[in-house]
């Protein structure tokens, strides 16, 4: 079955029609850019590796700058990514979603910002990590 | 080996995803115009909300027992329906997408654990999506479902369940009835049972030389399909529609034949996007506009155009649909509902045409392909026969954001 779709793709690939440069045909000198055609770099492929699990939010406090995600800036959570301690994820605690780096050593959330309290992981609370913030988004236009 | 993958009250699991605060507890979901109950999750099942009762009539005792109610937002819907069937598509070869909340896996020849498959898919969507679902496995499609079905309601059973070893089940095959069988709608039902046929175990070993004579043919493969022999087709697509349909009541009453028109080329232009969509014409379009039911004065009618060539333009759609309405307008009733049916659709290609009749012309393919390329993630270009300000546009009070389509609704996450 997978051997089939294989070679299906290979032939559709075939019949793809080849690009098509701006360069016109001439017979002396070929343009030396000709060689280098690319495709325009495209930020979606930079920052979702895996888009059916990646979904973007808004970071609203300032608990997080040490990490440098301030008020308003556009965050990029996975949650496909494993959590591991010194991440910066997004978690459930107590229906509330929170923007805190993961320390699994000291079992706690920690805030990037000294005048923000560290808050602990116990059993009795309604504690689940919701994904992993791989990148953060910032408008440095103010608009 | 067929998986079918079934979310678990798909709507209002949405409704949760971004609202941890949510979860475990009863949530519903309105249908068009915040009328009637169309989803309801375990607690709110669990509560005794009824399915498909008037929101109104009980909604003072609904905010009482705490029951968060949403009106319905398709954009959501599908956007997390769409990542759920892309996930989906790495587990099998081959997918059915079969409706919003519910896919067909085609696993022939894959030498799988299938419930260690089935529990690794289980927490694969809850991790990437938080949607809880069920799977179950059979050697046809029909199994594939009742196995489905089997998961859900067995607590034990964690949400997945294979019928693999089909004589295994028999026991439970005598404790559920045939109206859990796919396709053995209620009249079915009633008819089997007539007939002593009560337990899927009883359909499973019916008799099919002797039923056939009373009953047809689709339940002779189901009882096929109920013994593991393959008649339903593992089809990639559903079948095209015979018939299209766009109604829906307003949100206020409107009273004058302008908004009335207004309405209706609205739905003509749903309508002939749909009917482009599945590459079909229409030969025949039908509209109509009513008062509520319930109003002190009722009327309603409706009307239908022929069409001299079988087509899909939306402007001739719209002038078809406002001429209906213009023909039936009668004036100082309160209308509360409209809408537009195409039928008598047929396929594209090959189309068939009558001695009289001539091929939809160049131009007005041309223009419907550039109106569905424009509008293909939002609705940019329209005809001004729909009107800009559309009073009679769905009431959706209780919506919730479009989290993950539109970039003014993301969630916001405290730092």
């Amino acid at each position: 079955m997978r051997l089939d779709r294989l070679v299906r793709c290979a032939e559709e690939l075939g019949q793809q029609p080849l690009p098509s440069f701006l360069e016109g045909v001439s017979a002396g000198f070929p343009s030396p850019a000709e060689a280098y055609q690319e495709e325009r770099i495209d930020l979606n492929e930079v920052v979702i590796k895996h888009p059916s699990s990646t979904y973007f939010a808004r970071a609203s406090g300032h608990s997080m700058r040490g990490c440098g995600i301030y008020d308003g800036d556009l965050l990029v959570i996975d949650r496909s990514v494993e959590a591991k301690s010194g991440f910066v994820i997004v978690a459930a605690m107590n229906g509330e979603l929170l923007c805190k780096v993961l320390d699994t050593d000291n079992r706690c959330l920690k805030a990037a910002n000294p005048r923000y309290p560290d808050i602990p992981i116990n059993e009795e609370m309604d504690f689940l990590i919701e994904g992993v913030v791989t990148h953060s988004l910032r408008c440095h236009t103010g608009t | 080996m067929i998986a079918l993958v079934d979310c678990n009250t798909f709507y209002s699991s949405v409704e949760a995803i971004f609202r941890p605060d949510l979860r475990g507890k009863p949530i519903i979901v309105l249908s068009n115009n915040d009328s009637a109950i169309v989803a309801r999750n375990r607690e709110a099942k669990a509560l005794g909300v009824p399915d498909l009762e008037p929101y109104f009539k009980i909604k003072s005792q609904l905010d009482r027992l705490g029951v968060v109610a949403f009106s319905s937002n398709y954009e959501l819907y599908s956007d997390i329906s769409h990542r759920v069937m892309e996930i989906l598509g790495e587990y099998a070869p081959e997918v059915s997408i079969y409706s919003i909340d519910e896919c067909f896996l085609m696993l022939d020849g894959c030498s799988y654990n299938f419930e260690n498959y089935g529990h690794e898919i289980v927490d694969r969507l809850w991790r990437d999506v938080r949607m809880p679902v069920c799977v179950g496995f059979g050697q046809t499609k029909t199994l594939a479902k009742l196995a489905n079905h089997i998961a859900k309601k067995s607590k034990k059973l964690d949400g997945v369940c294979s019928l693999e070893n089909l004589k295994a089940w028999d026991a439970v095959f005598k404790k559920l009835p045939v109206s859990k069988v796919w396709g053995v709608g209620r009249r079915l039902t009633q008819r089997l049972n007539e007939m002593d046929i009560v337990s899927i175990y009883d359909l499973k070993n019916a008799n099919t030389a002797k039923l056939q004579k009373r009953l047809n043919i689709n339940l002779e493969r189901t009882i096929e399909e109920l013994n593991g022999n393959r008649c339903f087709d593992f089809e990639s697509q559903p079948e095209a529609k015979q018939q299209i349909y766009s109604t829906r009541s307003f949100g206020e009453k409107i009273f004058t034949l302008e908004e009335l028109e207004q309405a209706v080329s609205m739905h003509a232009t749903l309508a002939m996007e749909k009917l482009r969509k599945q590459s079909g014409l229409a030969r025949r379009l039908t509209a109509f506009i009513s008062t509520s039911r319930f109003a002190d004065q009722t009327y309603s009618n409706s009307g239908s155009v022929q069409f001299s060539v079988p087509h899909n333009d939306t402007g001739l759609a719209i002038q078809a649909a406002k001429a209906v309405v213009k023909r039936c307008f009668k004036p100082r009733y309160a209308y509360a509902r409209a809408g537009v049916g195409l039928i008598d659709v047929v396929d594209e290609n090959p189309l068939q045409l009558s001695v009289f009749e001539a091929p939809q012309s160049e131009k007005s393919k041309q223009l419907m392909a550039v109106l569905d390329q424009l509008n293909k993630h939002e609705q940019q270009v329209t005809y001004a026969s729909s009107g800009i300000h559309q009073r009679w546009a769905m009431r959706r009070a209780m919506k919730s954001p479009s989290y993950t389509t539109r970039i003014s609704d993301l969630p916001v996450i405290k730092c």
